[in-house]
């Protein structure tokens, strides 16, 4: 039992890494990892709001949307399941916002660091990926939280490295032309293929 | 007249909102394997844009300027959704294909990004045509860079055999690097690399 979930945790860290292999929430993976602390931070409020939202949308999915989930309800023909995407995206902004105020009124050191990624998160599709595809490969409550912390781990991670090795970019001299996100993009390519080498680790 | 045929024609190459914008990278490199994808997936991006500004475009006298992105959202969700299912119903195996990218339209920063910068300030028409031809810049990177993936991924177009593979008796040996993720990336990369390096040159020759 223990396994599988470590299983699931691996595999959407490293093998299935949302940045590197499914390129979810490139935009600001891009433009954010000039530095290695402001890509820390923007890693650190992913892995939060993935970690929250996943299992949320989980429960909203199996209770409501579901076909048949209604049953409880006395609809038990319905199948709402058309309704995942805008129900998602809704559920998303307003747990960012939640966690905006709740930041703000308790942890004020802490949402003055990450502030002003937050609402940058909303638009991040690497969660609401993985809400969709918690919802393609039918994973439970519990699997879904493995898989959103795996999942928000992986991406803080490739965009720590990413971060990391841009910052040491600078001083190299780069082909005109190839400044900025052409070498960006090909540094991305280079860390890609690394991670292609976790790839077929199975437990 | 000149203002619609430049906010129709601008962002196709000039200010390509992939390689010069750097938005909506994320379904661009995901769905571009094939060739077929990229075109399903060219589509369906250019006609959430097209109808979204010209909304948006519509409304926009309308929507109080605090809840303007909840506005923009739901409209967008809408729009994808009714592609999602169209897809779902008319063209089954594509759709599963695409997986989870359908959905992520709603996320790609074409669409927030032209309603925000675009159809809140300019009248219907425009925004469609802005809508338009964000659309068709977009749909030009991904059918660029799928033909590339696919043909030297697979030595085929569209499923039809171009170079006939030493799998199927053929000549071509086929390189798999094309169908996974970094190549993308490479591309990509390549890609801005070339319309940067033809911005350079254009600048050095007008100084």
């Amino acid at each position: 039992m223990f396994e599988h979930y470590l299983s699931i945790f691996l595999r959407s860290v490293f093998t299935e890494n949302m940045a590197l292999a499914f390129f979810l929430g490139m935009c600001t993976y891009v433009a954010v990892s000039k530095r290695v602390e402001t890509a820390t931070g923007l890693g650190i409020a992913v892995i939060v709001v993935q970690t929250i939202t996943l299992p949320v949308n989980n429960l909203i999915y199996h209770y409501v949307l579901k076909e048949g989930a209604l049953a409880w309800a006395g609809y038990p023909d319905l199948d709402l399941s058309f309704l995942v995407l805008i129900c998602s995206i809704g559920v998303i902004a307003a747990i960012v916002q939640v966690l905006e105020m709740v930041l703000d009124r308790f942890f004020p050191a802490l949402y003055n660091s990450l502030g002003i990624f937050l609402p940058l998160i909303t638009v991040n599709c690497a969660i609401l990926g993985g809400s969709l595809f918690m919802v393609e490969r039918q994973y439970n409550a519990a699997e879904s939280l493995v898989f959103g912390f795996g999942s928000g781990v992986g991406w803080a991670l490739a965009i720590m490295i990413l971060a990391a090795v841009r910052e040491k970019l600078r001083y190299s001299n780069v082909p005109r032309g190839l400044e900025g996100l052409g070498i960006t993009f090909i540094t991305v390519g280079l860390i890609a293929m690394a991670f292609m080498a976790f790839s077929g680790i199975e437990l | 007249m000149s203002k619609a045929s430049e906010t129709l024609l601008d962002p196709i190459l000039q200010r390509n909102p992939i390689g010069a914008q750097i938005l909506g990278i994320c379904s661009a490199l995901a769905v571009t394997t094939k060739l077929s994808t990229a075109i399903t997936m060219a589509v369906a991006v250019t006609f959430v844009l097209v109808w979204s500004n010209g909304l948006l475009s519509a409304i926009r006298r309308f929507i109080p300027s605090s809840i303007r992105m909840i506005v923009q959202m739901t409209i967008i969700a809408s729009l994808v959704i009714v592609v999602d299912q169209f897809l779902k119903a008319y063209a089954y195996d594509l759709s599963k294909q695409l997986s989870v990218y359908v959905g992520l339209i709603i996320t790609n920063c074409i669409l927030m990004g032209r309603a925000e910068a675009f159809a809140m300030k300019n009248g219907v028409g425009l925004s469609i045509l802005d809508g338009l031809g964000n659309g068709l810049g977009y749909s030009l990177v991904l059918l660029a860079v799928g033909g590339v993936r696919e043909l030297i991924g697979s030595g085929t177009l569209l499923g039809y055999t171009v170079l006939p593979t030493t799998a199927a008796g053929g000549w071509y040996a086929t390189n798999g690097l094309f169908l996974l993720s970094p190549s993308a990336f490479f591309l990509i990369g390549l890609l801005v690399w070339a319309l940067e390096y033809r911005r350079h040159s254009a600048m050095a020759k007008g100084r």
